[in-house]
């Protein structure tokens, strides 16, 4: 390997890298607050990519038939919790909530496709459409059992990411899609060919990094997020909602993932499935960062891309192998680094 | 239910199971060789996952690499299935060995993420290895063959399926009530408790480990010659989630739930592949696979404890049998009274900036009852943490019965003749009061996986019953033995607790705050059990706060405040000391 190789592998995997970032990150929220380890982030960001695509074509994109099946599920949820624990009144607020609102951003979609908006306007209705899904999967799969230990939500997480992809393949189809170029423009970095949508990949990532670093230093609503990780009952007698604060971090998190799947859609082409091994490298990177640190996730998840790209110059087929079986010394150091208290799992 | 009913549902069961093919049509024997196969991987997760709690995403890979084996043997090389068998159960239980040793030191859900990355990762492997077909498969493997008998029929290799599924329930249901399969049960629910019965969790962990990675080698290698084709798809993570499923729908604390779990996810799919088709043309795969996540993520929602478990509270319990007298465990040599048992010198134990014991020293007699009192935070718990392995000491020495302790893993310790209870009672409350206070025998026992499996082992199981016995009838809780330690009040668990400690024979008993949260008349039940066991001459560590308590119990007293031995002596001698007082009570004006 020479050094113009191995220069050209490193950029290449920065980019991978700077796209598991944004997934990862959101992972990471999701767990703090949560304790949910989110698997189908991956899922979401495919989902962000094949919305794009549709609407690029004029064709209405499959999420909106997702969407409203999500939210009419959500909706019954609710308002039966709510119905049975005798709060009825709060059943209209619930309902504009978990059915009017996605309706309305779906309604929005359909209305402004025929006009063929241009790539900005359609890259914000991908990710508008995208972002209701993980807080309706919130409220329908993981808010029932939240108090549930973490092994479980793990399992539940796993199931609930096989069902996304037969949704997937059900609303998007079996077609693999690759988007427009976001830019054309190359340039030349100390000898090295560098194109446009490399260094656009990098800065995204390094801009929404910002942005939720400045939400959770800054804004109240981000310190309650911070309150919620640290100690859900602590943040409860604080007058801070943990169910509130976790659809709030539903919808960060989909954000991030939804940019990171429109930045990844122009250079991979992207399946109904291709969100599985998009989601778990990215959550390697978080288990790096050990699913706490945020600044960690973000060196693992580049390095995981590094990584990444150099196994696959070497064997391409056992890329795979390789950044998986990486996990492994990495599970065994950060067990080592951080010893956790028992978890009392009763019988 | 009697023995007899039981042995007769039993027999019942098996004639059942032999007739099916006489019955049944081929297409449903054929279903039944699936769910005998899976019940295998099912069985072997229920131990792994319902029995000693370790949650794996990855055994589908297990199956996967024994399928292959034998594939390679049989398909490939030409040479008998029986000869793929021997290196699919090699090759598969080597890899788990390896595997296991390396990451079931991991804690918590740490270890179910390290089951998705191998599973991943060998999953990979089947497609990219070269000379294993790739992703197109292998073809062509040959039918198991008996002499010359081949079983290439559904029926004919249905008997050989269910005769596995038949030996492994019996072995791994004797097992479970063997000494390994008591330290299994209790894996659950904490490691402390495990470790502080003198057991090693890593090694019970690895034995479950693999025995699952056995079990799901024998159904990879019926998978292969009953199907006769394998691809990488069924070995991959989704495969891996499915197993789970059928462990945990079935009712992961039951074996029976393995197979039932088998059953009701086959059956379901068969239905669910022949009706869906009817709702949604053309679009049935992608539904099957929706369909059944959200099956299972309402189970996990709504109904976690499964089938089996569910079922089984409506049906008559068999009665068990009272432990029948057995000649006794052998004893350890007890110290001659007096002679020094335990000497702590110097212990030191610091948390960052704060000295929660500072070079402290004091000694145990045999045959004497010493208490270490002290106020809130004097450092008591962290001392007997140092003494049990809980902590290690940053400086100081501590020596039990001639031998260095203080880097002593807890489990050794217990080994070592030191026996504990906890401030917070820990008792397994799902099982009964015998097999908790069996625990404590742990370290007098040595039945291993054979001898378990195989029932070898039914003489020193005797003697352990016994002994267990004796010690709940000396506690005063024989009359039922086979009350489940959850129905109990506090302070009888405290005494069951110390049964159980007393089981193992120890030369050293410590009782950590063990009047902690009694009643008045519980507290008096206490003092009573343990004057006794002073004229027994057991040599007894007592930590407590409650001075009335310990005054009318000891022999000598050693008090800690602030970290720091504060003085020692008779219980007279302490009670009128100014430092004591002022340390309890605050200096006077």
């Amino acid at each position: 390997m020479t050094s113009d190789i191995a220069a050209i592998l490193a950029i290449d995997g920065i980019a991978t890298g700077a796209i598991y970032v944004l997934v990862a990150v959101g992972t990471v929220l999701i767990f703090t607050v949560t304790r949910v380890m989110f698997i189908p982030f991956g899922d979401i960001a495919a989902f962000t990519a094949l919305t794009l695509a549709a609407l690029e074509t004029g064709h209405l994109p499959g999420t909106v038939g997702l969407v409203l099946v999500l939210a009419v599920l959500a909706s019954l949820a609710e308002c039966w919790s709510l119905g049975r624990s005798g709060r009825g009144r709060h059943i209209p607020k619930a309902l504009a909530f978990y059915l009017l609102l996605p309706v309305l951003v779906a309604l929005f979609v359909r209305l402004a496709l025929p006009l063929a908006p241009s790539m900005p306007v359609r890259i914000v209705l991908a990710l508008l459409l995208v972002m209701p899904i993980s807080p309706l999967l919130d409220r329908i799969v993981f808010r029932p059992i939240a108090d549930a230990s973490v092994l479980l939500l793990l399992i539940v997480s796993m199931a609930l990411h096989f069902a996304l992809v037969g949704l997937g393949l059900l609303f998007f189809g079996p077609e693999g899609v690759r988007t427009q170029p976001l830019t054309d423009s190359a340039f030349e970095v100390l000898g090295v060919h560098v194109n446009g949508q490399t260094l656009l990949i990098v800065i995204a990532s390094i801009v929404f990094s910002g942005l939720l670093y400045l939400f959770f230093g800054f804004t109240l609503t981000g310190k309650a997020l911070r309150a919620t990780a640290v100690n859900r009952t602590g943040a409860r007698l604080m007058g801070i909602r943990p169910a509130r604060s976790g659809t709030i971090a539903y919808l960060v998190g989909s954000l991030m993932a939804g940019v990171s799947g429109i930045l990844v859609a122009p250079v991979n082409t992207i399946f109904y499935d291709s969100g599985f091994l998009l989601g778990l490298k990215a959550f390697v990177g978080a288990i790096i960062g050990g699913l706490a640190s945020y600044p960690g996730t973000a060196i693992g998840a580049v390095f995981v891309g590094v990584l990444e790209s150099f196994a696959s110059f070497e064997s391409s087929a056992l890329k795979e192998v390789i950044v998986f079986s990486l996990l492994i010394p990495i599970l065994i150091w950060r067990s080592i680094v951080s010893p956790h208290i028992e978890e009392e799992v009763e019988e | 239910m009697t023995r007899a009913q039981l042995a007769t549902v039993k027999i019942v069961a098996v004639l059942a199971l032999a007739a099916a093919p006489f019955l049944l049509s081929p297409f449903s024997i054929t279903l039944l060789n699936y769910v005998g196969i899976y019940s295998l991987v099912a069985v072997g997760l229920v131990l792994l996952t319902g029995i000693v709690g370790i949650i794996s995403f990855g055994q589908a890979a297990f199956i996967g690499i024994a399928a292959y084996a034998t594939a390679w043997v049989s398909a490939i090389n030409g040479q008998s299935p029986w000869l793929g068998l021997v290196l699919a159960i090699v090759l598969t239980c080597t890899v788990a060995a390896v595997l296991g040793l390396a990451t079931l030191r991991l804690q918590g859900h740490f270890l179910s993420l390290s089951t998705i990355a191998w599973g991943l990762s060998i999953g990979f492997l089947f497609g990219n290895i070269d000379g294993l077909g790739g992703f197109n498969g292998l073809s062509n493997i040959p039918p198991i063959s008996i002499g010359s008998y081949a079983l290439s029929e559904g029926w004919q290799i249905y008997y050989l399926i269910w005769a596995f599924v038949v030996a492994v329930l019996i072995l791994l249901n004797n097992l479970l009530n063997s000494r390994l399969g008591r330290a299994m049960r209790t894996m659950r629910g904490g490691k402390t408790l495990v470790e502080s019965l003198g057991v090693s969790a890593y090694w019970v962990n690895l034995t479950a480990f693999v025995i699952a990675a056995f079990l799901a080698a024998l159904s990879g290698w019926l998978y292969a010659h009953l199907s006769r084709f394998i691809s990488p798809t069924p070995f991959e993570p989704l495969a891996g989630i499915e197993y789970l499923m059928m462990a945990m729908i079935g009712g992961a604390t039951s074996l029976l739930g393995g197979i039932v779990g088998a059953a009701v996810i086959i059956f379901l799919k068969n239905a669910v592949q022949d009706y869906l088709p009817v709702i949604a043309k053309g679009a049935s795969g992608q539904l099957e696979i929706v369909v059944f996540a959200s099956i299972f993520i309402l189970f996990l929602q709504r109904a976690r404890q499964g089938i089996v478990p569910f079922l089984s509270r409506f049906l008559p319990q068999p009665q068990p049998k009272r432990p029948e007298p057995a000649p006794p465990l052998p004893l350890r040599n007890q110290p001659a009274p007096g002679e020094v048992l335990l000497q702590v010198e110097g212990a030191e134990r610091r948390f960052g900036g704060l000295i929660a014991v500072n070079k402290v020293s004091f000694e145990v007699r045999a045959g004497e009852i010493l208490g270490l009192i002290g106020p809130n935070g004097a450092g008591k718990s962290t001392m007997f943490n140092l003494l049990t392995g809980a902590l290690a000491c940053n400086s100081g020495k501590i020596v039990f019965a001639g031998r260095s302790i203080e880097r002593l893993s807890q489990a050794k310790i217990a080994r070592a003749g030191i026996a504990r209870t906890f401030q917070h009672v820990k008792l397994r409350p799902r099982m009964t009061l015998l097999d908790n206070v069996l625990l404590g025998t742990y370290t007098r026992t040595k039945a291993g996986l054979i001898s378990g499996a195989l029932r070898l082992e039914r003489q020193e199981e005797a003697s352990a019953r016994a002994e267990a016995m004796r010690q709940l009838e000396r506690i005063g809780l024989g009359d039922h033995p086979f009350e489940l330690a959850g129905n109990l009040p506090l302070g009888n668990q405290r005494l069951l607790e110390i049964a159980r400690a007393l089981a193992a024979d120890p030369l050293l008993l410590v009782l950590d705050e063990p009047a902690a949260g009694l009643r008045r008349n519980e507290k008096q039940k206490l003092a009573e059990l343990l004057a006794n066991l002073r004229r027994e001459h057991v040599t007894i560590l007592l930590v407590e706060h409650d001075m009335e308590f310990v005054m009318n119990l000891v022999d000598r007293i050693v008090v800690m405040d602030f970290g720091t031995k504060l003085c020692e002596g008779d219980p007279a001698a302490i009670r009128n000391d100014a430092r004591v007082q002022e340390a309890y009570l605050g200096s006077t004006v």
